[in-house]
């Protein structure tokens, strides 16, 4: 495994909710990235953005351990969610909290922040 | 162009989901690079959201690979 490929896993692995998007939640670059945060956001989710568009290699190790073509990807608790679609479905259903109570307990609103991760550089903002 | 690549799709689609009860994509930029598919097939029944999504990403492989879709949006639904 490339290092690359060890830090998006780890930082999967690490963080309670992980979202792979086009952009960060500051300056979201693309309507379905857009659509996961907010989802994620409705449930009150803590939610570690990592940027894929510094580096095509990004998504490319990501997809090639996620199985999962498309951006974004969302993952709770080291597991993937689904794309925009899923996490918006299962936002307004009221799955996703329940999904997220379930992996990170009942005060996972608690430590609703929002951070940026870079897996390039390993940074934390 | 633009028909083309929605063809291409629907008849992917097609192939992978013989049995669908509906089965559309649409364009829906009319650029001929953001779609929305919406498939009901028996294969979703008992199938969590992701693994039905997964099969519709896997019937699209191809063109999702080679930049023919630029943006995806699935809907799936069993047929019960």
């Amino acid at each position: 495994m490339s290092d690359l490929a060890a830090r998006i896993k780890q930082v999967i692995e690490d963080e309670p909710v992980t979202l792979f998007m086009k952009g960060t939640p500051q300056f979201v670059m693309c309507g379905n990235s857009g659509r996961a945060l907010e989802a994620l956001r409705a449930a009150g989710a803590p939610v570690t953005a990592v940027d894929i568009l510094p580096d095509p290699q990004i998504r490319q190790e990501l997809s090639q351990l996620s199985g999962w073509p498309t951006i974004p990807q969302v993952f709770v608790g080291g597991e993937l969610v689904g794309g925009a679609d899923i996490t918006q479905e299962l936002s307004e259903s009221g799955e996703l909290e329940k999904l997220l109570a379930e992996k990170l307990g009942g005060g996972y609103r608690d430590a609703a922040e929002e951070h940026v991760v870079d897996v390039l550089g390993g940074t934390r903002a | 162009m633009r028909v083309v690549a929605a063809e291409r799709l629907e008849s992917l689609l097609r192939d992978a989901f013989p049995d669908a009860s509906e089965l559309r994509v649409d364009d829906r930029t009319g650029g001929g690079d953001h779609f929305q598919v919406t498939v009901a097939s028996p294969r979703f029944e008992g199938l969590s959201l992701l693994d039905q999504h997964r099969l519709v990403n896997e019937a699209l492989a191809e063109p999702l690979r080679d930049g023919t879709i630029h943006e995806l949006r699935i809907k799936t639904r069993g047929t019960e």
